[in-house]
């Protein structure tokens, strides 16, 4: 295991547009592919203004130059690759590596 | 210091009006309001009566409540006619002995019918058209006729020759004068508006005199006509015009006009100067003004004027615009051409069946009056030129001339309106007060509607109204951006317009060909809506599963702690009692929380992710299918139990919500969309408050529409009557597919009516006149859309690969370590944070 990098599941699983939660040790991490450039995103799972493990379940997409994901519940905005909340900037999210090796992909436990 | 007494004699809609004016006042609580009405209800909209014969009832038709008379302390005596005034004592008698003092007295009697002096007027079966009284006999006496006249070819005459017509009466209207409408029209209106008539299977007989009503051969009466012609008829309505009714007056000795009504200064002061007249039985500057914003006005000012302002009556606009028998009529000021000098422009259409004629004063500056038939669009901007006295165009028949190249008619424009020009005549809004809305922060119609009330009357304002509000929006700096978000440049309409003509099939090949970015939250379920509105194709292809919000990728609404509820469809709320023991099973096995929503079905909570797939084979399995909670797209169909068994159903509303809900299912749509079907008119399924309404009648199906609950309760409109089952369809097909293609993302049935230019009117026009001629398209993007209908749970769970999402992690079987749940009222519900902080007694989740 170096540099801990934990495999959470095949490429193909995780569809284009979407999200899945990986349980990383006793973290739960939402990981994201983007549609357009098959880019990975992870990010914490659970949403801090919703108190609720469910960031993973939300809709991605862009802001201005941002990606970002919304939240299902009430829809706050967290930046992608920082995990800052757009709307309470006051709030973030953890944000971990994420890499595709070969056909998995692996979120690198940053604990 | 004691409060004056004010009592109103007449609670007429001028009585209300003043009653409400007042109460309304600052000055309010120095009055004590006592008020009588001769009829057993307080005040209702007479200018609406005819719509009682199109299902409205009394109830609909009330201005006021005795609740709301209560609340405000205003004494109202019901069925007790005042029947005399003592000037000298200071009070009033009624029919009853009962005595009332008053220190200013309010006199709005309002008319009586006139009932022309004809031998034999006084039948049983000779009536007249002012009260809902008077409603209920004429309904009564067409039960046993089969054919009605009416005396009068006026206004009233054929509102009433409608109300005929709506009771299924062979109609005829007889009238004294060469042609209808004399006051209002010209000779060239008045002969398009007999002809459009008579094609709706009206008769009309002009320059007819009835010298007497005997009995008939063939009928109940025979009218004979001083020509020597003569007329067999069941019933007779007179409606031949209205007289001031005048006789309290007369009794007290006020002064009273020749032929009536009484005498009344700028301030609506009688001859006794603690006495005021209006409304109908006023008589101003020699006249009696029989439209109701007159009589609103009068009552305004007598309002005012004992709260010591000094407002002044000053006469009144009598231009009118209306739908008589359904076809549009307005007249405008010197409507006959009587100004000296003035000149005239006249634009014919036999074709369409469209008379319009502009007066014009002399010097061919100012318009002085107008006659529109068939087509009143004009009738705002020209009313507007004469009350505001304007300069006319260059060109003044362009007002009146259809554009030929459908570009805008070269009508004037807002900007050249001043600011006190009043855009609402029913509510008296000013443009200026519209254009303060907008400063106040109203952007759109709706916003204008509820903040100044303009448009809410007799809509006849709303384009208007609509121009100058996107004309202050304009001046105020306000880009007027309509884009759905910053990844397209484009409306939600516009992008329905583009999925739908260059067919597009995903979400990525629109936003590369027309937006840019990724898309948001805002854009990818409105685009995946359009997408399953036109194609229908299954939601959670890998094309469409990025669109959809996490309700529509798990197919159940998810609830506060990331945990979702499932709600399988029960088509019009009828469900066997092995099915309901199903859901009961499968309830009880998952220990869900149990809830009966208010569409008639019932909502599960409390699934976790990995269970959904799991409940679902077991109600999939018994026969159910997905209700479509979850999406913004047709949810119930609520219905009564209708004809099948209650006493008093006239249809099977179950039966026809079950076929609808069915038809209809999985919709997807702007917004969501809710129905109802009521057997009968008590309209126990509360269809009126819903997006598509119907109600059984003894003669078919009424349809309402764009009705809503919820938030911002709005009462859906009458739509169409006494339909059969196949228009019926046909009409909420079209419907459904011109709101999917035209309205804005999230906005509910109700607002996107609000905000439709031409409103209701025009909606009729697109949905039952077909004039866009697109009804055969909806059609056919409705059957399609039917055809390619898929259980969406069944087909997940034909699908291993989709189940697989089904799982709270994906390279892990344990469960959310987040969720505590604590037991109330013998269920189970999320714990509040309070609870899991303090750790009360939180419920094991059993597998």
């Amino acid at each position: 295991m170096s540099d801990n990098w934990i495999t959470v599941c095949n490429d193909s699983d995780l569809t284009p547009g979407t999200g899945l939660c990986a349980l990383i040790g006793e973290e739960q991490v939402a990981v994201f592919k983007i549609k357009k450039t098959s880019e990975l995103f992870a990010v914490s799972n659970y949403d801090p203004i919703g108190e609720a493990n469910v960031l993973a379940r939300g809709m991605t997409g862009s802001i201005g130059d941002a990606l970002v994901v919304a939240s299902p519940l009430y829809k706050q905005h967290f930046n992608l690759a920082t995990g800052e909340c757009l709307e309470k900037p006051d709030v973030s999210v953890k944000t971990y590596p994420v890499r595709k090796n070969g056909d998995v992909i692996e979120v690198q436990s940053v604990a | 210091m004691a409060k004056q007494r004010v009592v109103v004699v007449g609670n007429g809609m001028v009585g209300h009006k003043f009653i409400d004016t007042i109460i309304g006042a600052p000055e309010a609580n120095n009055f004590e309001v006592v008020t009588f009405s001769a009829e057993p209800r307080l005040a209702y909209d007479r200018v609406q009566l005819s719509s009682y014969f199109s299902g409205a009832s009394a109830e609909q038709l009330m201005l006021t409540s005795e609740g709301y008379y209560d609340e405000k302390g205003v004494k109202y005596v019901l069925n007790e006619k005042v029947v005399e005034i003592d000037r000298a004592a200071k009070k009033v008698v009624t029919a009853s002995g009962r005595e009332e003092s008053y220190d200013t007295l309010i006199l709005a009697t309002g008319s009586y019918p006139f009932v022309p002096p004809i031998p034999g007027n006084d039948g049983e079966h000779c009536l007249v058209y002012r009260t809902i009284e008077d409603l209920e006999a004429i309904t009564a006496s067409a039960q046993s006729s089969k054919v009605g006249v009416v005396v009068g070819g006026g206004l009233l005459g054929l509102e009433a020759a409608n109300a005929l017509k709506c009771l299924g009466l062979e109609t005829h209207v007889v009238e004294f004068a060469p042609r209808l409408m004399a006051v209002q029209l010209d000779e060239g209106g008045g002969a398009l508006l007999r002809r459009k008539i008579e094609d709706l299977g009206v008769s009309v007989h002009t320059q007819k005199a009835t010298t007497e009503i005997v009995a008939g051969e063939n009928c109940r009466y025979r009218m004979n006509f001083a020509d020597g012609s003569h007329l067999e008829t069941d019933l007779i309505l007179f409606s031949a015009g209205i007289r001031p009714e005048d006789t309290l007056a007369r009794q007290a000795e006020l002064t009273v006009g020749e032929r009536g009504g009484i005498v009344v200064d700028n301030q609506c002061k009688t001859s006794d100067n603690n006495i005021y007249a209006i409304g109908e039985c006023a008589l101003w500057g020699g006249k009696i003004f029989g439209l109701v914003a007159p009589g609103y006005s009068m009552a305004k000012v007598a309002a005012g004027s004992i709260c010591g302002k000094s407002d002044e009556f000053v006469g009144a606009d009598m231009s009118t615009k209306l739908k008589l028998l359904g076809v549009d009529v307005a007249s405008i000021g010197d409507a006959h051409g009587l100004t000296p000098g003035s000149l005239s422009y006249t634009y014919t259409d036999d074709v369409e069946q469209v008379y319009k004629r502009l007066i014009v004063s002399a010097d061919r500056k100012k318009l002085v009056g107008a006659v529109l038939v068939g087509e009143v669009e004009a009738y705002g901007n020209l009313l507007q030129l004469v009350l505001n006295d304007m300069d006319l165009p260059e060109s003044p028949e362009a007002l009146i001339l259809p554009s030929i190249d459908g570009s805008a008619s070269s009508g004037l424009g807002v900007d050249a309106l001043p600011e006190t020009a009043v855009i609402c005549s029913c509510y008296d809004v000013t443009k200026g007060q519209i254009e303060q809305a907008v400063a106040g922060g109203a952007t759109d119609m709706a916003a204008i509607k509820a903040m100044t009330k303009a448009s809410t009357g007799c809509g006849g304002c709303a384009a208007l109204a609509k121009q100058v509000l996107d004309a202050s929006l304009l001046s105020l700096g306000y880009e007027v951006n309509t884009d759905i978000c910053e990844h397209f440049a484009h409306t939600r309409q516009e992008l329905a317009d583009i999925v739908r003509v260059k067919k597009i099939k995903t979400f990525d090949q629109l936003l590369e060909e027309h937006g840019k970015g990724h898309g948001c939250d805002i854009c990818k379920p409105a685009v995946g809506s359009i997408l399953a509105s036109f194609w229908n194709d299954y939601v959670l292809s890998d094309d469409n599963i990025g669109l959809q919000d996490t309700n529509d990728i798990y197919l159940g609404n998810m609830q506060k702690d990331g945990t979702y509820s499932v709600v399988p469809r029960i088509a019009g709320g009828e469900i066997t009692p092995e099915k309901l023991i199903v859901i009961g099973e499968v309830a009880k096995e998952f220990n869900l929380y149990t809830k009966i929503t208010g569409g008639q079905r019932i909502d599960l909570f409390g699934a976790q992710l990995h269970e959904l797939p799991l409940i679902w084979e077991k109600l999939v399995a018994a026969g159910f299918e997905t209700g479509h909670a979850y999406g913004k797209s047709v949810r119930t169909v609520k219905s009564c139990v209708g004809s099948t068994w209650c006493r008093y159903g006239v249809d099977d509303s179950v039966g026809l919500a079950i076929d609808i809900e069915n038809r209809y299912k999985g919709l997807r749509s702007p917004h969501k969309l809710k129905f109802a079907v009521s057997g009968c008119t008590r309209e126990c399924a509360e269809a009126q408050c819903k997006d598509v309404g119907i109600i059984a009648t003894e003669n078919g199906w009424n349809l309402y529409v764009c009705g809503n609950g919820g938030m911002r309760p709005r009462h859906a409109d009458l739509f169409a009557t006494d339909l059969d089952t196949e228009t019926l369809i046909k009409y909420i097909d079209r419907f459904l597919m011109f709101y999917i293609r035209t309205a804005d993302r999230l906005q509910r049935t109700s607002v996107w009516l609000e905000n439709l230019q031409g409103g209701l009117d025009y909606l009729k026009k697109v949905v039952i006149d077909d004039a866009l001629n697109i009804g055969a398209e909806l059609e056919a993007e409705m059957a399609a859309n039917i055809g390619n209908y898929q259980c969406e749970w069944k087909t997940t769970l034909e699908s291993p690969e989709r189940l697989k999402r089904f799982n709270h992690f994906i390279n892990s079987d344990q469960k959310d370590s987040n969720l505590a749940f604590v037991l109330e009222r013998g269920q189970r519900r999320p714990a509040t944070k309070e609870e899991r902080e303090n750790k009360v007694t939180l419920i094991e989740l059993v597998d």
